[in-house]
């Protein structure tokens, strides 16, 4: 990949929101909004992607990406 | 199911009103509760028949004084977006844990059978639990349950693994397709969510207690005054799940209270059977021996 520009990424869906994200996996998407030590559940496209599978789900541009945690509720 | 009549009252429609109490036989499952003074769900007993939700308390404190004062042993619970950097959802996940409550988290706001399906999928990860209240809305303004979604997001959890608890209406045949599909406890409304209104439909209640004895029963929204909690237990209702009401009463932690004591009054009525109503006065001071009784 020499010549190509490092800083390439890839846009992505968060949570509703357009983001500008470098490839990689679901996982370091949470790191990189600071949610590693949080109590969070993710879906990518709809789907459910358990905590396990983070690492390994690598995220594809257009994904729709939800980051949810725990709220009140009736 | 022979041998279960749903309570004196609705016997009373249908035959001699004069023997009622002592014609009422309690079915096995009742008889159980009674002995437990419980509330089953699938299989794990609570002490409580209140069930309570934790949105839109003046504070976190007023919340966690509300849930104690309440006795309620199961509260439910959300998942909603989280920030970059986050840290709400976790701080509420704590506090729920330290009032040593049973969660019972939805997918409240979710419009599809899909989306729900994801949601509780996430929620039993985040929560560490199998059971989930579904919810498929499918109207903005009333919140009524999309029942077709409802059915097919219930038959898919239940096959995996969750405990269903599905927020439906009164309908007698989605309740059949819901039990079909696997749920061991179902939550009609008693009015559309929020609107405080109490028991709408009670005919309607009455029949699906009637054709659902071994089902918990709960009755889920629309209950605004401890009077409307103690006519769903009257009727039979298993537990009532409520929230508006005690979350926007001037003072939560009293009404929680309030809402705790005319469950629990409901229920006890229940259990001793309800006299029936009558058309006409009957005099309950006996009539043979009343002085002044030949005159005029």
């Amino acid at each position: 990949m020499s010549g190509r520009p490092q800083r390439e990424t890839i846009e992505i869906v968060v949570n509703g929101r357009p983001l500008q994200a470098p490839p990689g996996t679901l996982q370091a998407l949470v790191d990189s909004q600071s949610l590693s030590a949080v109590k969070v559940a993710t879906a990518v496209n709809g789907h459910f992607v358990a905590a396990s599978r983070r690492a390994t789900t690598l995220l594809q541009p257009g994904d729709r990406v939800e980051i949810v945690s725990p709220r009140q509720g009736g | 199911m022979t041998g279960w009549r749903l309570s004196p009252r609705v016997k009373a429609a249908d035959g001699p009103r004069l023997k009622l109490v002592e014609d009422y036989k309690m079915n096995p499952h009742e008889k159980t509760l009674q002995r437990q003074s419980g509330l089953d769900l699938y299989g794990t007993v609570v002490p409580s028949r209140m069930l309570l939700g934790t949105a839109g308390y003046p504070s976190p404190a007023i919340l966690g004084a509300a849930v104690r004062s309440s006795g309620a042993a199961v509260v439910t619970v959300s998942l909603r977006r989280e920030t970059a950097g986050g840290g709400s959802g976790q701080r509420f996940f704590d506090l729920v844990q330290d009032l040593g409550v049973n969660v019972l988290p939805n997918t409240a706001g979710c419009r599809s059978a899909r989306e729900a399906i994801t949601t509780a999928e996430m929620a039993r990860e985040v929560f560490n639990t199998d059971w989930i209240k579904l919810e498929v809305i499918g109207n903005d303004d009333t919140l009524q349950p999309d029942v077709f979604g409802l059915v097919e997001a219930a038959g898919v959890l239940c096959r995996e693994g969750f405990k269903v608890f599905p927020y439906t209406t009164e309908d007698l045949s989605v309740a059949e397709r819901l039990q079909r599909a696997g749920c061991k406890v179902i939550m009609p409304w008693g009015a559309p969510i929020g609107t405080g209104q109490g028991i709408s439909n009670r005919r309607a209640l009455e029949s699906l207690r009637a054709y659902f004895p071994g089902v918990s029963l709960i009755v889920d929204a629309g209950i605004g005054a401890p009077s409307h909690a103690a006519e769903a237990m009257e009727l039979g209702f298993d537990a009532v799940l409520l929230n508006t009401a005690v979350a926007k009463a001037g003072d939560p932690v009293r009404m929680a209270q309030a809402f705790s004591e005319a469950i629990s009054a409901g229920r006890l009525g229940f259990e001793a059977g309800l006299m029936p109503p009558r058309d006409m006065a009957v005099p309950s001071t006996p009539v043979a021996g009343t002085p002044f009784f030949d005159l005029e």
